[in-house]
């Protein structure tokens, strides 16, 4: 699946977008937050505060312990500050 | 009833004039335009800023803008909507957001203008990164945003 990174989020990990294959027991949005932020330092630090991590399925806002299963897809950004 | 919905993300300035002109051309059962255009400020939390750039998830903003648009025409009485929201470099006193709504009467193009731009805030993907002279950051989201568009799923 494409990953995308926005906002201070891309800025931490230091890429906008990568595709990966998370192990079949990741399987919700908080397991992969998880899992990504046990992949080095700078995903220690974009995501070091979960709860404030939003997430999007395939371009539509999902809650974290939303299924990743079928995903083409999945985005983590900060809250939205547009406007 | 034919749906008027223009969505738009652009680097450009945009031209409020214009926009409502499209809305109200060609057709006389519009009695109310209402628009709102979001300004760059100055400053930020009380300090100078240089400029704010914004930052948009390509696809998905897009897609969130036109599914609140579909909302807003499905609960009032609305004859068209454009939304206008820049992104990239932005300095003070441009212009970064623009809706607009035409409606019979006014009040619906009031109610459906606000209800979008509380949702925009709260649910549209855009980022504020904050360009000072010694640095830069991001702007955090603000608590208010989140009830102001709460409030419109009430009743």
């Amino acid at each position: 699946m494409k990953l995308k990174y926005f906002a201070w989020v891309r800025e931490r990990i230091g890429k906008p977008e990568e595709t990966i294959e998370p192990p079949p027991g990741v399987k919700t949005i908080e397991e992969l937050i998880a899992w990504l932020a046990a992949r080095g330092e700078t995903y220690a630090h974009a995501f070091e505060t979960p709860r404030v991590i939003r997430a999007a399925i395939d371009h539509a806002h999902v809650k974290q312990d939303a299924a990743i299963a079928g995903a083409r897809e999945i985005a983590f950004f900060p809250p939205m500050t547009g406007g | 009833m034919t749906a008027n919905v223009i969505i738009r993300i652009q680097e450009s300035d945009f031209d409020v004039a214009r926009e409502i002109a499209s809305l109200s051309a060609g057709r006389n059962d519009i009695g109310a335009v209402v628009t709102f255009t979001g300004i760059c400020r100055g400053s930020e939390d009380g300090a100078d800023i240089a400029a704010l750039t914004l930052e948009h998830y390509p696809g998905m903003a897009e897609a969130e803008i036109a599914r609140h648009a579909e909302t807003a025409m499905a609960r009032w009485p609305v004859t068209g909507i454009r939304v206008v929201h820049r992104v990239g470099r932005i300095t003070p006193g441009e212009n970064i957001v623009l809706v607009v709504t035409a409606s019979k009467h006014r009040q619906a193009a009031f109610e459906a203008a606000e209800f979008l731009m509380d949702y925009l805030k709260a649910n549209a993907p855009f980022w504020k990164r904050v360009d000072r002279p010694d640095g830069t950051c991001w702007v955090e989201a603000r608590d208010h945003d989140d009830a102001a568009a709460a409030r419109w799923t009430k009743s």
